[in-house]
């Protein structure tokens, strides 16, 4: 900032002045205060998961109370339906984001999808837990781990549209011309060479997707519910680390809580790691 | 780019009457049936997929309205108005979990708002170069974490804190100011409202941060630049030239987190209590709407009760609907002026 000599001795200015290094004040106290949350959370995270990690997490199912055990069928469960959720929710995200971005920039149902899907990026995810619960445990009678990976699926979806359409935009137009001049139909054009200019930041989505859908466990408490013992059967309720964290934390028994704070740990490490990494491939793209 | 149709798929070599024979023709046109083909299925497929988020969002109104219809008919709109939520005589009524969700919003909007405008001020104006890409990234990382997480910290670390230092300390300041006092009446439980709303006022924090950040971003240097050259301080620049070309857009931000505030539900469920009644005092326990779901939606036996929490996810979804509709509004009036 610009100091006159000749005001500074102004009670104007000195008013100005003080209000100024006030509020500038706030503005570090405030960063320090956001950031302190993070440190507090994470250390804290930290200190009480790692105490609890060993091997015996990885290899040893969910116990009772009172008996020492671990969290391999969560765990799995939880990357099993992550993954049929991705694998659902990927495609028909990237497509639809095409279109808005390819097909119908400017049209009228693009602004409508576009409009709807921004809103169920942040629409409340239980809801999206009772959609699938009426859909699906309702008709079908009974929880079940297909219903726990339908309603992630539900979430990946405009996550994944949001981001493709993104990223399609910023493919430059000479591109396509170019591909165009040379005789490439529409859809080759975007499979051949939009999609592969895009590439990066599309897997970035699908990695924040993932991120997402990892620690989602509104979605899951009445579609895929809980399950203490190992499954393959993803007819049956299947139990996932976000429910089992939500359930140990909960419970009165105090090695619940210490196997809750340890799954809380990996679930943290991971999507952590997921958007970390997201972040270095995609560079500097714009947040909604 | 074209975007408001197809462009036939058409042989140019073909048209032209180039040099080519009649086996070579009928091949090529194979190839440009195959092509045309192609392309107007993969069209039709991205724009089915388009039209499927429409009907993924008609979907969940539909299964609501569906699920919740035998409460409404049994409760009417006094289902709105009704503070008794007993399963054994199965009467139920929504205004506790509403009150619960919209107070404990407001109580995160009122911190969240003015420190997530602060950080980003910090960002934009003050921070050195070097250090704002750690930060942000800071600030997304806390937004990243998932909402279980700061349940579990908000039930075994940040709830004890309260109960321990913070709610005495303001029961004894406030409990001789009239009003305030009726505010933080009551023995500190530790959980309730008042600590539902500040996990959630951490929770929102990155959200406001990083949209304001972006649109302050977005203010043409020139403007600033100017008001440095007439010898604005930094505030006074942040204060009468960047907030009111960005108030649309931090507006937007705002309700875009107050949205997900609303809807929250892990971290709330953990802290809030679950007790179905509205009492004036916030460190009172107390429940909302997405906690009352979480907490009873298993449990629930017959028809009416499952109905009425199916009703309270109608409500909630409406809710939040109405605020981040509003939300994206004002997003695209900002950008629209921007014009992006």
């Amino acid at each position: 900032m610009a100091t006159l000599a000749s005001g500074a001795s102004s009670p104007l200015y000195a008013k100005r002045r003080r209000k100024n290094v006030v509020t500038m004040g706030m503005a570090y106290a405030a960063t320090g205060f956001g950031l302190s949350w993070l440190a507090l959370i994470l250390g804290v995270l930290f200190w009480e998961g790692f105490s609890g990690l060993s091997l015996r997490v990885f290899t040893e199912m969910t116990p009772p109370p009172g008996a020492s055990g671990g969290l391999l069928n969560p765990i799995i469960g939880s990357l099993v339906m992550t993954f049929l959720a991705v694998l659902m929710g990927t495609p028909l995200g990237i497509l639809a984001g095409t279109y808005l971005a390819e097909y119908g920039r400017y049209d009228k149902l693009s602004s409508v999808v576009r409009f709807i899907n921004d809103i169920l990026l942040s629409a409340p995810s239980i809801v999206v837990g009772l959609f699938i619960y009426e859909l699906m445990v309702a008709q079908m009678g009974h929880f079940s781990g297909w219903a726990g990976a339908v309603a992630l699926a539900v979430i990946v979806v405009p996550v994944v549209v949001r981001t493709t359409e993104d990223m399609l935009t910023l493919v430059p137009d000479t591109l396509r011309e170019a591909a165009a001049s040379v005789g490439l139909p529409r859809s080759l054009m975007i499979q051949k060479v939009a999609y592969r200019a895009a590439r990066a930041g599309m897997i970035t989505g699908v990695l924040l997707a993932i991120a997402r859908i990892s620690g989602e466990t509104a979605p899951l408490l009445f579609t895929a519910l809980n399950n203490q013992f190992w499954t393959n059967d993803m007819n049956a309720p299947v139990s996932s680390l976000p429910v089992v964290i939500f359930q140990f934390a909960l419970s009165p028994y105090k090695d619940w809580q210490e196997l809750a704070w340890t799954g809380a740990l990996i679930i943290t490490m991971a999507v952590l790691a997921l958007s970390i990494t997201a972040r270095f491939l995609g560079g500097e793209r714009k947040k909604s | 780019m074209n975007s408001s149709g197809e462009r036939p798929v058409v042989d140019v070599a073909f048209q032209g009457g180039g040099v080519i024979s009649a086996a070579e023709k009928v091949d090529r046109a194979k190839v440009l049936k195959r092509l045309r083909f192609g392309d107007n299925a993969f069209r039709h497929l991205t724009r089915a997929a388009a039209v499927a988020v429409l009907v993924i969002l008609s979907g969940i109104i539909f299964s609501l309205v569906y699920g919740s219809l035998p409460a409404m008919q049994k409760f009417g709109i006094s289902f709105l108005f009704d503070e008794s939520w007993n399963p054994v005589t199965e009467k139920f009524g929504a205004i506790a979990p509403i009150y619960g969700t919209v107070l404990t919003s407001l109580i995160a909007m009122l911190i969240a708002v003015p420190i997530g405008l602060f950080i980003a001020l910090f960002l934009t104006e003050l921070c050195p170069m070097w250090l704002r890409r750690p930060i942000g990234i800071a600030v997304e990382l806390l937004a990243g974490i998932p909402s279980i997480i700061y349940g579990i910290w908000g039930l075994f670390v940040f709830a004890p804190f309260l109960q321990q230092y913070v709610q005495p300390f303001l029961i004894s300041v406030f409990g001789n100011v009239p009003v305030l006092s009726n505010l933080f009446a009551g023995p500190p439980y530790g959980i309730g409202i008042l600590t539902a709303g500040l996990i959630l006022a951490i929770m929102v924090l990155p959200f406001i941060t990083s949209i304001s950040r972006d649109v302050f971003d977005a203010v043409p240097p020139m403007l600033k630049e100017s008001a440095y050259g007439l010898g604005c301080t930094t505030w006074e620049v942040a204060r009468y030239v960047v907030l009111p070309f960005t108030r649309v857009g931090v507006i937007g931000g705002v309700m875009l987190a107050l949205g997900r505030a609303l809807g929250e539900t892990m971290a709330v469920t953990f802290v809030i209590g679950n007790a179905h009644r509205i009492s004036g005092s916030i460190l009172a326990p107390g429940t909302t709407i997405s906690a009352t779901i979480a907490n009873e939606f298993t449990e629930a036996v017959g028809d009416i009760y499952t109905s009425s929490l199916i009703l309270l996810g109608l409500i909630l979804f409406v809710i939040t609907f109405i605020v981040l509709a509003f939300a994206r509004l004002m997003l695209m009036r900002l950008n629209a002026r921007l014009g992006k």
